[in-house]
């Protein structure tokens, strides 16, 4: 989807506001945010794809307004609405509807080690071949698809050469929407800032985006 | 962009309202009056918190483990030993280089959105700066959580268009005959900059070493530098 997310070569955007000593979360309520949100992903209701592109759905003004924790919020409840894990009178009254079993959660605080130093790996140990190889010169696909991609528009249409290959990994198109995981090569692409920016753009610099196999086309 | 419209901007993304009906014409009184009472948000996600609690859909003392872990324990300091071995000792750099997951997990790091890493190395030529232009994907093992200004706009857009400008406001000007390569986050690869040893600290401690690696060294929007007095 073409959204505002993809923010790639956006400008007016303003200057970069990095605070000094910064805390990893500004106020609790942020913590709990990130964590709830974390804990029900535990369900595996939904996949990682399918919770960013929920967030990339927020409608653009609100998507500026918000911020980032709001973001993940509005998303995480838009995603239990949808998977029937709360109702909307529920979230009114702050309340278990009348007579709604009460249920056991997946993530306790035991299984928070397990889940953060093993993670949740997208690369899958299948065979599949390669389209491309290091060297050769690619062009990232020009297309628009209004579900979820991680095809960058700055890059669509730009000719880059392959840097390496990543291996196999799922594919977000398909498993945001829960079509399938689609394994296929990731690879690092180099593209010249030139070939992207034009002459603006100092001669010797790049920029590097992993690409799945279905966003190339051979150049 | 007039004024007026930055100035909204600026209040509406710091402001901490999340169902407050946007008043364009009065922003900023509102954000002021905020500041006094509980923000929306606060009461919001604790109402929300005690419902998934309530219904069984969360453990709290989960929560706790989980805002715990990246307020004490996942933080740069691990990055910081990663690098700082990488430069005391040159086959663990090799390794580094080749198959990061592998050598950070010597160290005994690894997990949650660092599973598949990838270091890149500043040398005096080749200067690297890591982003994701589409949300905010940071390697949590090595760095933690991201800070704000990684996940915000103005870095995210211009980061790529151009990041020679954004690395002057870091304070960083890099020479026209250093080759800047930016790397965009997009898919399930996470990034480390391995940042350039400092001159002069041929006789620093692995441990010394890693005291000069800053988060923002090894995002690629800073260097590692020794500090005015320190020891070599």
């Amino acid at each position: 989807m073409n959204g505002v997310h993809d923010m790639g070569g956006m400008q007016d955007m303003g200057p970069v506001q990095a605070e000094k000593n910064e805390p990893v979360f500004h106020e609790p309520w942020q913590g709990r945010a990130y964590a709830v949100t974390r804990a029900m992903g535990a369900w595996r209701k939904w996949n990682l794809d399918a919770s960013r592109f929920q967030r990339e759905q927020i409608a653009p003004v609100d998507y500026f307004r918000l911020s980032y924790y709001e973001r993940w919020v509005v998303a995480l409840v838009e995603l239990m609405l949808r998977n029937g894990m709360v109702t909307p009178a529920e979230l009114e009254s702050g309340k278990p509807d009348p007579g709604s079993a009460k249920q056991t959660p997946p993530l306790t605080a035991e299984k928070v080690p397990i889940l953060t130093s093993k993670g949740v790996p997208a690369r899958r140990d299948v065979a599949v071949t390669a389209r491309f190889h290091a060297g050769e010169r690619v062009r990232a696909r020009n297309m628009n698809p209004v579900g979820h991609t991680r095809l960058v528009r700055y890059a669509r249409g730009k000719n880059g050469t392959i840097h390496m290959d990543h291996g196999v990994f799922l594919f977000p198109d398909t498993n945001a929407l829960f079509l399938g995981e689609k394994p296929q090569h990731v690879y690092s692409v180099r593209f010249a800032a030139r070939e992207l920016w034009g002459e603006q753009a100092a001669p010797q610099d790049s920029v590097y985006i992993d690409m799945w196999d279905d966003y190339l086309e051979p150049a | 962009m007039t004024t007026n419209r930055r100035d909204f901007l600026t209040a509406a993304v710091t402001a901490v309202g999340a169902v407050v009906t946007p008043d364009l014409s009065h922003a900023h009184d509102h954000d002021h009056e905020h500041q006094a009472v509980p923000s929306d948000p606060t009461l919001r996600v604790k109402a929300l918190e005690s419902l998934l609690v309530e219904k069984g859909l969360v453990d709290r003392s989960a929560l706790d483990a989980l805002i715990d872990t990246y307020e004490h324990k996942v933080g740069p300091r691990n990055g910081a030993r990663v690098v700082a071995r990488a430069w005391a000792d040159p086959a663990y750099r090799q390794r580094l280089l080749t198959n990061a997951d592998a050598a950070i997990a010597e160290l005994g790091y690894g997990g949650l959105q660092g599973e598949h890493m990838v270091v890149v190395e500043n040398t005096p030529k080749v200067h690297n700066l890591v982003v994701c232009t589409l949300c905010s994907c940071y390697p949590w093992p090595v760095l933690g959580l991201p800070p704000v200004w990684y996940k915000s706009a103005p870095f995210r857009s211009r980061a790529v268009i151009d990041p020679r400008g954004v690395l002057r406001e870091f304070g960083l000007e890099l020479a026209d005959d250093v080759e800047l390569r930016v790397w965009d986050s997009t898919a399930e690869l996470r990034y480390l900059v391995l940042p350039e040893r400092p001159a002069g600290s041929e006789k620093l401690s692995e441990e010394e070493l890693a005291a000069l690696v800053t988060r923002d060294a090894m995002i690629g929007v800073g260097i590692a530098a020794r500090r005015q007095g320190d020891r070599g």
